[in-house]
């Protein structure tokens, strides 16, 4: 049940995605930037936690996820260690997304033949 | 020397007034379907979302994790996957056919960040890669960070901070 709604969520997530390239004729950078900053506001009203629960990978592995994760950190530390955790926890939680993705594309880059 | 005689017999065989030429160049516009568009997005999208179910699932059950700790990984295997298939060139294809469907996810976003190391690879490991990792990628980034500031400060002031 689980894969269904990940499917049906997640691909209404993008479904919103090409709506806002096709109708609104945003560029895919203000798309993306725009669909972090909902997934962000989201989980600030403590939504994005239930859709998780409810459609698995199809709320997480979207890139509004992101914002919402960058939030969820921020909120975790701010709770831990005070004001100053809205700084200091904002990359706690997403560290391993930007790291794996910063270190995979640096190897591809060691590995594959330039083309220029 | 005589001034050119304008070639005018020649542009008045196409002489058109502004709403014709409008009509005329509507028509020769390639179709672009919204609607088939948004399918393609949707079940390209789901279809990814779905893959990423079936790791989170290995996660959870092989390896013992809750569900909120599984989406970490899932979301590193994703991009590994994303890297290789941007490697070998086949991302791109699938994104030309999927729009948005192969962008959102964050697959997309992998996908931005290894395509710009490659292509600025010629220009070497820190000006090119290490310069413009983050070209694409960077404006996600940002936005995220400066959002996640803000909410941060709003819960901080309503006293609401963290679950």
């Amino acid at each position: 049940m689980i894969f269904l709604w990940a499917f049906l969520v997640g691909g209404a997530i993008c479904v919103l995605g090409q709506l806002m390239f096709d109708v609104v004729k945003l560029t895919p950078a203000h798309t993306m930037a725009t669909l972090v900053v909902i997934g962000a506001i989201v989980d600030g009203l403590d939504l994005y936690e239930p859709l998780i629960k409810f459609a698995g990978a199809g709320a997480t592995v979207p890139i509004t996820s992101f914002g919402n994760a960058l939030v969820h950190g921020a909120l975790t530390e701010l709770n831990k260690s005070g004001w100053i955790g809205v700084i200091s926890g904002i990359f706690k939680v997403t560290s391993a997304g930007i790291s794996a993705a910063i270190i995979f594309s640096f190897l591809a880059a060691l590995i594959i033949r330039p083309k220029g | 020397m005589a001034p050119k005689k304008p070639n005018t017999e020649r542009y008045q065989k196409m002489a058109m007034s502004p709403k014709e030429y409008q009509a005329y160049a509507k028509d020769k516009e390639p179709p672009r379907s919204i609607l088939g568009n948004c399918l393609k997005a949707f079940l390209i999208g789901g279809f990814i979302c779905v893959i990423g179910q079936v790791f989170t699932e290995l996660f959870v059950h092989l390896m013992d994790m809750s569900r909120e700790d599984a989406g970490n990984p899932t979301v590193a295997v994703m991009i590994f996957i994303s890297v290789v298939l941007t490697s070998l060139g086949v991302y791109d294809k699938i994104a030309q056919f999927a729009g948005a469907g192969s962008a959102v996810p964050v697959t997309g976003f992998a996908n931005s960040m290894c395509s710009a190391a490659l292509e600025h690879r010629s220009e070497g490991l820190v000006l090119g890669v290490g310069g413009n990792m983050f070209k694409l990628a960077g404006s996600v980034i940002v936005f995220g960070t400066v959002a996640a500031f803000f909410v941060g400060i709003v819960h901080l002031i309503l006293g609401t901070g963290g679950q």
